[in-house]
């Protein structure tokens, strides 16, 4: 097929084809929103274009980062990714690469979610860049981004340093067309050149490497060709400039244009906002009078514009949180042009419908039964699909990664020293949560002596995310077998000493599994349980041709108590139109038949039970 | 050539291939094209929204009274992003409830032609007939050929052809 044609990309799938095309050898992620679609892409045109590449859905993020660095000590191109809260997972080797350098270019891609939209903080990246001394690029297009991918590689390779690509969920989950272009084919061979005063680095070589990290960032800030980009204005507003990066530059130009201001007044557009060339820093200051700088999500531009008088998030100007939309825009810019304002201009903040878990998720039976066992239970949880589990009222905490198992061993230490009397503290967990960070908290806590129970919700695929294997599964990135590490043998392996294995969708055995669990956590020598809660996702097609199918009823015995909506909350339970009864609708039931045992008067009936 | 246009559902609805086929049918129509798509977890079951520019933009979103064509394949959505829809703009909205907007009963015609997955084509197809877009029925027509799942094409055709035909 012919490579340099227009394809219609999404943000994620132009920064995957640009580390294709620059011929990257291994890529390594882990997903999230909005960074997901990245590493799928790698997989679809390395496969497409006959690149030969390492591709890795890594357990998590700082694994992928250290994998992938690695690979470019090597003198290869290696490129991860990850979204914004990623980083943090990966910030301890993220800042010391900065003072080692890479070999070859090495290109960290990270996805901000200003909003935020799917995530738990709207941190900015470039800040963090910035904190670590690490290029960082801000792109305003899929096509753009695609473009920055290369030049990433360039500059890295040039200074031996890491780059960063900054994308947001405006640009990740944006379809534009875009060129491609065939490959580059650099045929490096891995040549590791050992170096121990670079590549072990211990603190008496540290001062000398963060000399010349910053010598590195004094260069890279004088690179004419990462300056800011200039469209000049006719010169009737000399005084003024706006300066913006990032999906924000996109949306101020568009608005530019409505308003007709655009080809009036100085706009820039910074390309690299961190280092912040120095030429243009000196040209800012001295040769305007009103600046305005519209940048997601933290102020880091004009940070390193040091000018009070700039008018952004400093002066109040720009909100201080959220996400920099068109129609907040449109009122900075009025503001800052001195136009009037359209009255009831600002729009509200918009409400739909609330996502839930689809009909027949085996979450829904495993939480049921946990609120059902521990009505006064404390109920961590962490992120995922199951997060969810909050409409069910059996999610009381969600914080970070992993965080649920160490929770719950802080809860039991808080109660328990008071009186040695503690509650049940039900924590849940997913399967590619449990890989990610779940394990040193179930060491700890097992070591610390902690009693409470942990259901590893085990749906075989990491499912809010789009459906990556998990290591259990065993399959790779690209498809192929890897080999598969099974969940019991590490729960086993943390010292964990009761562990049952049960499908939520058998509620009663679930459910004698959760009180055998919270009487050894209560014995003697008990300590922490651990039930494996396995059934797959409904959204895995093959998984599901192989589950029993029920056709289900609802009989005139139905009182419209509306206990199951209100405490099971499948969407395909409704109340019928005047509100007396609870119908299922048959469109988006898919049989599971789990409902059944939660109606109190038995009206709801599954009859049938064959396979699709 | 520029065109705003608003797609809306709830997750699953299918609010994502239709926002790829119109993306489709503008390149093959040579002109520009930029969308903006919610993912992550809205899309189990909760309010999802595309947004579509075609011709020269830079920005992917629409701004509030900008919009020139709003699809609502879940009627309820057009509370929340009505004032999106400029002065003028014309919404198709899947209800048999008729009102200020172009209404078709997408789900009952889908039903009609054997398949609910295909409730957002009939909306696509009435939108593509009364909408005044920037590509006709033709196009249209080879763009979902293209774009669809090999053993889906002839019942997404059937169900966009129930909406076109729709009178
Ligand atoms: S089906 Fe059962 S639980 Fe649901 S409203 Fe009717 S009587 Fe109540
Ligand atoms: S059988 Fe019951 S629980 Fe399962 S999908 Fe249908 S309505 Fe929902």
């Amino acid at each position: 097929m012919d490579q340099t044609k227009q394809k219609i990309l999404m943000g994620n799938e132009a920064i995957g084809r640009g580390v294709v095309e620059a011929g990257c050898t291994l890529t390594a992620s882990y997903p999230g929103t909005p960074a997901s679609e990245i590493l799928a892409s790698v997989v679809n045109f390395s496969r497409e274009t006959e690149i030969k590449m390492h591709i890795e859905w890594s357990v998590n993020e700082k694994v992928a980062y250290e994998v992938a660095l690695a690979n470019s000590y090597t003198g290869k191109r290696s490129a991860v990714a990850m979204k914004q809260v990623g980083l943090n997972v990966a910030s301890d080797p993220f800042m010391r690469s900065a003072y080692l350098g890479v070999k070859g270019g090495f290109v960290v891609i990270v996805a901000d979610d200003p909003g935020p939209h799917s995530s738990q903080t709207e941190q900015d990246s470039r800040l963090f860049a910035l904190s670590a001394k690490i290029p960082v690029f801000d792109p305003a297009s899929p096509r753009e981004a695609k473009e920055m991918v290369r030049k990433a590689f360039e500059l890295s390779e040039k200074y031996e340093i890491p780059v960063m690509l900054r994308s947001t969920t405006r640009i990740c989950h944006a379809r534009q067309n875009v060129p491609c272009l065939p490959p580059e084919r650099l045929e490096r061979t891995a040549d590791f050149e050992k170096d121990p005063g670079r590549w072990v680095a211990t603190p008496q070589f540290l001062y000398d490497l963060h000399h010349r990290l910053n010598d590195k960032i004094d260069k890279i800030l004088e690179e004419e060709d990462f300056s800011p980009l200039l469209i000049p204005g006719d010169g009737s507003l000399s005084k003024y400039c706006i300066i913006s990066s990032g999906v924000a530059f996109a949306h101020t130009c568009d608005l530019l244009e409505d308003m007709k201001f655009s080809g009036k007044i100085d706009l820039f557009q910074v390309t690299m906002p961190y280092p912040l060339n120095k030429k243009f820093i000196r040209k800012i200051n001295s040769g305007y009078k009103k600046i305005l700088v519209i940048e997601e999500t933290y102020p880091v531009i004009e940070m390193q514009l040091t000018n009070p008088e700039i008018n952004g998030r400093n002066s109040k100007l720009i909100p201080n949180q959220g996400e920099l939309t068109p129609d907040i825009i449109q009122d900075v810019l009025k503001k800052f042009l001195e136009l009037p304002l359209e009255a009831g201009a600002s729009p509200e903040q918009i409400k739909g419908k609330r996502p839930t878990l689809c009909p027949g998720c085996p979450h829904r039976a495993a939480f049921y039964a946990i609120k059902e066992t521990f009505p006064e239970g404390i109920f961590p949880s962490d992120i995922g699909c199951y997060t969810l589990g909050m409409n069910l009222g059996a999610v009381d905490t969600c914080h970070c990664m992993g965080a649920c198992i160490s929770q719950g061993a802080g809860f039991y230490h808080a109660y328990a020293q008071d009186n040695g009397k503690f509650p049940t503290i039900a924590v849940t967990i997913g399967d590619s949560t449990f890989f990610h960070a779940g394990i040193p908290g179930l060491i700890n806590a097992v070591f610390q002596k902690a009693r409470f129970i942990v259901v590893i919700l085990d749906n075989s695929t990491t499912a809010m995310t789009g459906n990556q294997p998990t290591p259990e599964v065993g399959i790779m990135a690209d498809g192929t077998r890897g080999t598969p590490v099974l969940i019991p043998d590490l729960v086993k392996a943390c010292g964990v000493r009761f562990l049952k294995e049960c499908d939520p969708y058998d509620l009663e055995t679930f459910t004698s599994y959760l009180k055998e669990a919270d009487q050894y956590c209560r014995s003697e020598d008990g300590g922490v349980a651990v039930i494996i809660s396995k059934h797959p996702c409904v959204l895995d097609k093959e998984a599901m041709k192989a589950q029993p199918v029920y056709s289900m009823r609802i009989t005139e015995d139905c009182t419209g108590c509306e206990y199951c909506l209100n405490n099971f909350e499948c969407p395909a339970l409704v109340s019928d139109s005047d509100g007396e009864r609870v119908i299922i609708d048959q469109n988006i039931c898919i049989g599971c038949g789990v409902c059944q045992h939660v109606c109190p008067v038995g009206a709801i009936i599954a009859e049938g039970g064959g396979k699709k | 050539m520029k065109q705003q246009i608003i797609v809306s559902g709830i997750g699953g609805q299918g609010v994502l291939f239709l926002t790829r086929l119109f993306a489709q049918a503008a390149v093959e129509e040579g002109l520009d094209v930029l969308t903006s798509e919610t993912h992550g977890m809205a899309m189990r079951g909760g309010t999802v929204v595309s947004h579509l520019k075609v011709g020269p933009f830079k920005s992917p979103l629409i701004r509030m009274g900008q919009c020139d064509v709003g699809l609502f394949i879940n009627a309820s959505n057009l509370d929340i992003y009505r004032n999106f829809i400029r002065p003028g703009g014309r919404s198709f909205v899947n209800t048999d409830i008729s009102g200020e907007y172009y209404n078709i009963d997408a789900t009952g015609l889908a039903k009609e032609c054997g398949s609910l997955l295909v409730t957002n084509l009939v909306l696509l197809g009435y939108a593509v007939k009364e909408g005044n877009l920037f590509c006709d029925e033709g196009v249209m027509e080879t763009i979902i050929r293209k774009s669809s799942q090999p053993d889906r094409i002839e019942m997404n055709l059937k169900g966009f052809k129930a909406g076109v035909s729709r009178n």
